[in-house]
């Protein structure tokens, strides 16, 4: 569905990606791990065209050069990290927003917009909650109404940085659910960054690690966090449990030893 | 509501009929108690009359009143607060700042040099020369530009706070020039002066028609971005993967405002606050979308503009106040008050 390779982005002098490659099936979900600083939001917004690079970019199949901004926003969505929530709109006129690519630019939305609104608010049982400002809104409902947002943009691709940053391990699971299940109904793409890597290997169906703005390790969670890969790339005193298969990050600490005078 | 229909339960933004019907009701109650007012009584009813041209039996004098000196003062108030007003809301939008308005960017200072150079070059006096809205635009847009050039010049790209710190810096750069200019030329110090300070004065239909053209184009096409105002709500980043030219409607949108500011400018001087206070309340009461505070500001500024003229003709007459003076005045405690009101609302 969406295929990147040798992807090449500087900041400034700074060499952030490094010839990063992603490739991402119809209906997979890739969760991209990695220290802080290895490039994982960069990727992200350059996937979602908001940063200069080098690099091939398909999506769907068509080479992203030759696709106009609205063609491009039809078929991928990004979920930011830190959205910025205008003030005094409502849940239903923000998630309106994400109709903007199928609204002709001088027109306005019409039935069919406003039933996708509708869909994607009772999706994420958000229909009780139209009419009150997102400004208003705890962090766990803003989660879900940015979800909602970009469900209503109808792209095959979403991308999502940090989904789950400043929420509360609860809602993690409640946002990574509902983000599942939208994919298996839907049949979407998910791209994620991910800090929280024992939630990342459980939710994604592939991990791409990357360091220093290279891809080191990809593939599935198993392979990719081991106590080894931790330790070198996070610098991290991990041990890793496995849990019904799936691998449990544990940060474990030496204690330090009291030496008596 | 018909359109609504497939989906009941959800509300968006639009402009409800009964605020619309306000609006409407407030421009023109401000624009008959423009036409009633003044030094010769004449009766509402008599000036409907005499509007629907009716036979009235008002003397020759009474009705050219009415023709030739209170209505072509209404409509320009009318023009001058929509346009002011939609401009201020525009720039409040596209910068993402509460204070944005035509006089942040440095807008309404460049124009303010455009005028104060024409009247010079003209040796001032009589109706405000046909030049002086081109030399407004072009010394409005240059300050726009000066500013945008200045506001990125740090980072690359201009960022909200660093355009509005220009802007501050622009604005005062051309009124030391304008007030240079001014004073270099005692002989129409006084013209300058008393256009500066806003004046609805002299205004024929002369000034109206200078103005009608560039209010319109400013209207439609602030109007049609109303939308995609709403959508750069987000930021540029959000909206460019919404599938937006964010950088595109932008500049459209400020270049749209920028004219109209300098063409209001340049028929009624600086008038302070009307871009500010009208666009506030609006989103206060009626809602934030653009596509509410747009077209709401147009018909609320015209209304408060014409009421301001209003009391600056008749509060000390025979002399006038300058008009600019009384939208300062009532503007700022008024929007105080309105604030106030509204957070009250807003925790309640």
């Amino acid at each position: 569905m969406i295929r990147a390779s040798g992807v090449t982005v500087h900041l400034g002098d700074v060499r952030v990606l490094d010839g990063v490659g992603v490739d991402v099936a119809d209906g997979e979900w890739l969760s991209i791990v990695g220290p802080n600083g290895a490039g994982k939001t960069t990727l992200l917004r350059w996937l979602a065209g908001l940063v200069p690079g080098d690099g091939d970019l398909h999506i769907g199949g068509r080479p992203s050069a030759s696709l106009r901004r609205r063609e491009r926003a039809r078929l991928v969505a990004l979920v930011p990290q830190a959205p910025v929530i205008p003030e005094g709109m409502t849940v239903a006129d923000y998630v309106l927003l994400g109709r903007t690519p199928h609204i002709r630019p001088l027109g306005v939305e019409g039935p069919h917009d406003l039933a996708a609104v509708h869909d994607a608010l009772s999706h994420l049982e958000l229909v009780d909650m139209a009419d009150r400002l997102v400004g208003t809104l705890s962090g766990g409902e803003r989660q879900r109404v940015l979800i909602a947002r970009a469900l209503a943009q109808g792209s095959p691709v979403v991308l999502l940085d940090e989904p789950t940053t400043a929420l509360d391990v609860g809602h993690q699971q409640q946002v990574l659910e509902l983000v599942d299940t939208l994919r298996e109904v839907h049949g979407l793409s998910v791209i994620s960054t991910m800090h929280d890597l024992t939630l990342a290997g459980q939710y994604a169906d592939r991990l791409v690690l990357l360091d220093g703005g290279r891809v080191v390790v990809e593939g599935a969670a198993d392979g990719v966090l081991t106590e080894d890969n931790l330790a070198r790339y996070y610098g991290a005193k991990v041990r890793i449990i496995h849990d019904g298969g799936q691998p449990v990050i544990l940060p474990f600490r030496e204690r330090r030893k009291v030496v008596e005078p | 509501m018909a359109t609504v229909a497939a989906t009941p339960a959800l509300r968006t933004a639009r402009l409800r009929a009964g605020w619309l019907l306000g609006g409407v009701v407030a421009a023109l109650a401000a624009a008959l108690a423009g036409l009633v007012v003044g030094p010769v009584a004449i009766s509402p009813l008599d000036v409907l009359r005499e509007l629907a041209g009716l036979d009235t039996g008002l003397a020759a004098t009474q009705a050219n009143i009415i023709h030739e000196i209170r209505l072509p003062r209404v409509v320009l108030g009318l023009l001058v607060g929509a346009t002011l007003a939609a401009s201020g809301a525009s720039y409040q939008g596209v910068f993402r700042n509460p204070l944005a308005d035509p006089y942040l960017l440095g807008a309404a200072a460049g124009a303010g040099l455009g005028v104060t150079l024409v009247i010079v070059a003209t040796a001032g006096g009589g109706p405000t020369p046909v030049a002086a809205p081109v030399a407004a635009f072009a010394g409005a847009l240059v300050a726009v530009a000066l500013t945008y050039v200045l506001g990125a010049a740090g980072s690359g790209r201009a960022s909200t706070s660093s355009l509005i710190l220009a802007g501050v810096a622009v604005a005062s750069f051309l009124t030391a020039v304008q007030t240079y200019v001014q004073q270099r030329n005692l002989d129409t110090v006084r013209q300058v002066y008393s256009w500066i300070l806003g004046r609805l004065t002299t205004a024929g239909w002369h000034e109206v028609r200078l103005l009608l053209p560039y209010a319109l184009v400013t209207f439609v096409v602030l109007l049609s971005q109303r939308r995609t105002l709403d959508v750069l709500a987000v930021g540029d980043d959000e909206a460019t993967t919404l599938g937006l030219d964010a950088r595109r409607s932008r500049l459209l949108v400020v270049v749209a405002a920028s004219l109209g500011t300098a063409a209001a400018v340049s028929v009624s001087g600086l008038i302070a606050f009307v871009g500010i206070i009208v666009p506030h309340t609006v989103r206060l009461l009626a809602g934030s979308s653009h596509r509410v505070v747009l077209p709401l500001s147009m018909l609320f500024g015209g209304a408060f503009l014409v009421l301001a003229d209003l009391l600056a003709r008749t509060i000390a007459s025979p002399a006038e106040i300058p008009i600019g003076v009384i939208t300062s005045f009532f503007g700022a405690p008024f929007f105080v008050l309105v604030l106030r009101t509204a957070r009250r609302g807003v925790t309640t």
